[in-house]
């Protein structure tokens, strides 16, 4: 495989397929609110907002090695962001879209404090921050203080209209946050990143730009969670500071992840399908269904790091989507797929 | 003359928040781990106090006696069965698993004890109300002087395990590194298991005067490991004597914070840390963990 016979290809008729079908399985789900009935339009609804969260968590961790567990401050700041808009007359549909870009704003300030810490200083640090955004939303009473408020302003729009609107905006946001985490990864950044996941030290030797890098993921991932906090809003229409700020957000994150796969791209959106069943399943179980989740996620943790993904990576070598990189010979256009991205558990 | 008060008060407070704090800072010297589930052990070991309490019918400080062993061991086997494993797998690792082991102690409190808040307080007797008037306006509480005491002396005779012992010195060892250690014949794996072991235990002791103190219930673990998080940071991380400062302050600044409104108690000591934090001297704490 020397140099002069061998390209370097993105692209694979595998990923060509992938990227073309990715392209269908998302016009086909734009048209789901006009035949589906509304509480199925409402259960994919929450679906996204799990691939949103889900996408979001790994890329802080999968991609940047920031374990946060304070991302439900900014899904938090997304669905109270969202009440403040609509309480000063902005339509609820564009206040949605403010809310979540309130989130991605105030990370860039919570940044300078937070992104400084590592490992498990982060994780504490981003709880903090998230722990004393609830208790400031929950002093105003504006908001309604600890009892919570609702999203008035939607009663204008026949029911299953709003969540038809709801659903699309959730696809629109699901769409656009996991399409700019995929250009990044494709990006020269995208190798940037893993490699600061892996060493931070020796990433910063070879003039990795660190901290800049983990600040543009720690902004998308704000906006992604307040695009989720403000579409969780929508759906439920009623908040408490408890329910919206709760350290549950960040469980489920992490187990979906897990479960799914971590670092790849398309591991938290099986984990998120899985987690969405197991919601669907064993959420009435209270307490046992949770234990259940820190256990499932612990024992992911230990025994499959790279989740469900990385076995259907192992048994087919798939690689649905163009983000690796790939030797080829020039003259025999066969993949002889050599150079991945590294895994976290290398 | 009420804010005089307020700062003795939590003076007192910040005791415990020392005594909680050792324990996450301990594990983290020594291991480079943060134990995201301290506080749920700390609030696990306050429930095992107050069933043996109320079982036995005993004193809390005497149901300590038969549950600091328990604990001991518990620790002992968390780091053989859960963290050992763990620490193989990287940095992101242990985070995720003590999360998730929080997740499960939490919920498991939750399905065995309900969600009743319980406290421990009316089995000390006197002991939870008495206190020495300094004058009328400012008195200092029993209880408050007794958690001090015991903070210093935990914190005391950990350093003393550190400094003197030569069970210490292979703690020091292992905790600068591992592999060099190893070489000269110190078993990383039982070092280990040993601070995790006094982690748990000490986190034991201070659930058990937060109970006195306090109420509980089986969600009291998350903000209990926050206060601990802060009291480390504020103090400095790695010292010993600086946790039982930065509890003090931690303490102090959530007193006054309730002496203004009672919400205020635990933004107050939220701000205090992230001004720390954001200051040069946080850059600092940061900067110094590099690994």
């Amino acid at each position: 495989m020397s140099g002069d016979l061998s390209t370097v290809r993105r692209w694979t008729t595998t990923s060509r397929i992938a990227m073309s079908a990715v392209a269908v399985i998302v016009a086909v789900l734009a048209f789901a609110p006009l035949t589906l009935t509304d509480a199925v339009v409402q259960q994919l609804t929450s679906l996204l907002i799990f691939i949103i969260l889900a996408g979001m968590w790994n890329a802080l961790a999968g991609y940047g090695g920031m374990v946060s567990v304070g991302q439900q401050g900014f899904i938090g700041v997304g669905a109270y962001g969202t009440i403040f808009f609509t309480q000063h007359g902005i339509p609820p549909y564009f206040a949605m879209v403010l809310g979540a870009v309130t989130a991605a704003a105030l990370s860039l300030p919570l940044s300078l404090v937070v992104l400084r810490l590592r490992g498990g200083q982060f994780a504490i640090g981003t709880w903090v921050v998230a722990a004393t955004l609830g208790l400031l939303i929950a002093l105003d009473q504006n908001f309604g203080g600890g009892t919570g408020t609702s999203l008035t302003g939607l009663n204008v729009y026949e029911q299953s209209a709003r969540l038809g609107y709801t659903y699309w905006l959730t696809l629109g946001f699901a769409v656009v946050v996991l399409g700019l985490s995929l250009l990044l990864l494709r990006s020269r950044s995208g190798a940037a990143l893993q490699a600061i996941r892996d060493d931070e030290e020796a990433a910063a030797s070879v003039g990795v730009k660190v901290l800049r890098l983990k600040l543009v993921l720690f902004v998308l991932a704000a906006f992604g969670c307040g695009a989720a906090g403000s579409m969780i809003l929508a759906n439920t229409l009623f908040i408490t500071p408890q329910s919206i700020f709760s350290v549950q957000w960040t469980a489920y994150m992490i187990f979906m992840v897990l479960v799914g796969g971590l670092g790849s791209f398309e591991g938290p959106i099986v984990g998120a399908m899985v987690f969405f069943a197991i919601q669907y399943e064993f959420a009435d179980r209270g307490a046992w269904y949770l234990i259940g989740l820190g256990v499932t996620a612990v024992a992911f943790a230990l025994f499959l790091p790279r989740g469900l993904w990385s076995i259907v990576e192992e048994r087919t070598r798939l690689r649905l989507l163009p983000v690796g990189y790939r030797l080829a010979r020039k003259a025999a256009p066969q993949p002889t797929a050599v150079t991945t991205l590294p895994s976290p558990d290398s | 003359m009420t804010w005089v008060n307020s700062v003795v008060q939590g003076v007192m407070l910040g005791g415990v928040y020392a005594l909680l704090a050792c324990g996450l800072s301990l594990m983290f010297g020594v291991m480079r781990i943060i134990n995201l589930a301290h506080g749920d052990i700390a609030v696990l070991g306050a429930y095992l106090v107050w069933v043996v309490t109320t079982h036995a019918g005993v004193s809390p400080f005497v149901a300590l006696i038969a549950v600091l062993p328990v604990m001991l061991l518990v620790g002992y086997v968390l780091q053989v069965v859960l963290l050992s494993r763990s620490l193989k797998g990287g940095q992101l690792v242990p985070l995720l698993t003590t999360f998730g082991l929080a997740v499960v102690i939490q919920n498991s409190l939750l399905q065995i004890f309900s969600p009743d808040v319980h406290s421990l307080g009316p089995y000390v007797g006197g002991l939870a109300t008495a206190s020495w008037r300094v004058t009328s306006q400012i008195s200092i509480p029993l209880l408050g002087v007794l958690v001090l005491v015991v903070a210093a002396g935990v914190l005391g005779g950990l350093q003393l395990l550190l400094r003197r012992t030569s069970y210490g010195r292979q703690m020091r060892a292992t905790a600068q590194d591992p592999d060099t250690a190893a070489l000269v014949g110190v078993n990383a794996g039982r070092v280990y298991a040993g601070a995790t072991a006094l982690a748990v235990a000490t986190a034991t002791l201070a659930g058990t005067f937060l109970a006195i103190r306090s109420t509980f219930d089986p969600t009291s673990g998350s903000t209990q490991l926050i206060f601990a998080f802060e009291a480390v940071v504020i103090g400095g991380l790695g010292s010993l004597w600086g946790t039982l400062w930065g509890g003090i302050a931690l303490g102090v600044a959530q007193s006054v914070g309730a002496h203004i409104d009672p919400q205020y108690a635990v933004l107050a000591g939220n701000l205090v840390f992230l001004i720390v934090l954001a200051s040069p001297r946080g850059r600092a704490i940061a900067g110094g963990v590099t690994r």
